[in-house]
């Protein structure tokens, strides 16, 4: 009798949403601590011609602030926090994201950046509303 | 008796209640349209020119009146405005959204600084206490020292300090750069919750107290560790991160950095949230 071939599972380790989750975490139902590592330091060789042009515009010397920003995920689906909009803003499907965690970082800085800078963020509008002075 | 059937395969969390209370909901999906056009300012803020310079002399005006002038002078394109005479005023140059070369002849009060989104703030003197608290991002460099509370709850940008600074340098830092040449206070880093702070010089008792995240590090002697401040190892990241980041900040230069000491969470404090969701249905 032919032996039934097993086929090995791919590992999911690393990859956005699959993180294994401990006993705690199942227990509460939440996920505690950060999801991706937010210490990793910016490789500046993958830095994108949008984010030099930032850079540059904004008379830096390096990435500043977004130094701190990842790419991260919600809802099982990969995204990047707005800390003006105080919430994950996710990345559209049509966007492929690369396996390497520093060129995903640098996308999503490129997309905050766009995002925050744009007349459709939801604080123009309350801006709109209550500006004061 | 189907409801305990039902009840019976749940999780104990799920039987609480509680399983319908994770910390989802906040997605914005109908935003990152990767045709949005290219812009490098804020909606409602100026596109200032760095080469537009202007001098403002603020010895007869408040606080209120010579950030209102600043915010003038940047509607009018200016993009580097030298303040004369601030004289040790508190709360100058605050709430700054824009790109802007910003030069302080002098010394600066309590929460100089304060909450700016993209400037480059150079100080030719002191600052008092809560200098760039809330700091988004930019640049802020003190010549001199600086008082307590140096970057409190900072959140990004690069905040540099080339003399010493008092206690609680970085507390409640939520991200960003804090850089001291010289010696800082009892309980820097106090909750820190992401974020770097370098410290070329000694530094006081309890650092790094509580800290959730972030890293820390110190170039001369430490008073003591804070609760669940713990010592790891350098790697070559951090070498070449601190290369370059001490050169941004303009010290340190032939500093040897590979003898740094270097802090972070010991994440024994990580059960914050134990009691959140039951909290949270004793609320409800």
């Amino acid at each position: 009798m032919a032996k039934k071939k097993k086929t090995k599972k791919k590992e999911t380790k690393g990859q956005l949403g699959k993180k294994k989750e401990t006993a705690r975490e199942k227990m509460i139902g939440q996920t505690i601590g950060y999801r991706y590592d937010v210490n990793l330091l910016p490789d500046y060789k993958r830095l994108t011609p949008f984010l030099k042009k930032y850079i540059e515009h904004m008379g830096w010397d390096d990435l500043n602030w977004l130094e701190d920003v990842h790419m991260g995920y919600e809802e099982d689906r990969p995204a990047v926090f707005d800390r003006n909009a105080n919430g994950w803003v996710t990345i559209p499907k049509k966007i492929k994201l690369p396996d390497n965690q520093q060129d995903r970082d640098m996308i999503a800085r490129e997309l905050l950046v766009k995002f925050q800078m744009s007349p459709n963020h939801p604080l123009v509008d309350l801006k709109k509303a209550y500006l004061k002075f | 008796m189907a409801n305990i059937k039902t009840l019976e395969k749940k999780t104990k969390a799920q039987s609480m209640g509680l399983h319908t209370e994770v910390l989802t909901g906040k997605t914005q999906q109908k935003f990152f349209n990767p045709d949005e056009a290219e812009n490098f300012f804020y909606w409602g803020t100026h596109d200032v020119d760095f080469n537009k310079r202007t001098e403002l002399d603020v010895k007869d005006m408040d606080c209120k009146e010579a950030n209102k002038k600043i915010d003038i002078l940047m509607s009018e394109g200016y993009g580097t405005i030298v303040i004369k005479n601030p004289q040790g005023k508190h709360s100058l140059g605050v709430g700054i959204l824009n790109k802007l070369n910003l030069i302080f002849e002098g010394s600066l009060g309590y929460f100089g600084v304060g909450s700016i989104d993209g400037p480059i703030v150079r100080v030719n003197g002191r600052v008092g206490w809560s200098c760039a608290e809330n700091m988004m991002a930019g640049k802020v460099v003190i010549e001199k020292n600086a008082g307590s509370c140096f970057g409190a709850a900072i959140r990004g940008g690069d905040l540099i300090c080339k003399g010493s600074v008092g206690a609680r340098t970085g507390i409640d830092q939520k991200g960003g750069s804090i850089i001291v040449g010289g010696d800082a206070g009892a309980f820097t880093g106090f909750m820190m919750q992401r974020g770097r702070i370098v410290i070329l010089g000694d530094v006081g008792i309890n650092l790094g107290d509580s800290m959730y995240d972030g890293t820390i590090y110190v170039g001369g002697k430490i008073g003591s560790f804070g609760s669940d401040a713990v010592e790891a190892p350098m790697t070559k990241n951090d070498i070449e991160w601190l290369t370059r980041k001490l050169k941004v900040a303009e010290i340190g230069n032939n500093f040897n950095i590979s003898k740094m000491t270097k802090i972070v969470s010991g994440k024994k404090l990580w059960n914050y949230d134990a009691l959140e969701p039951t909290e949270k249905k004793g609320a409800i």
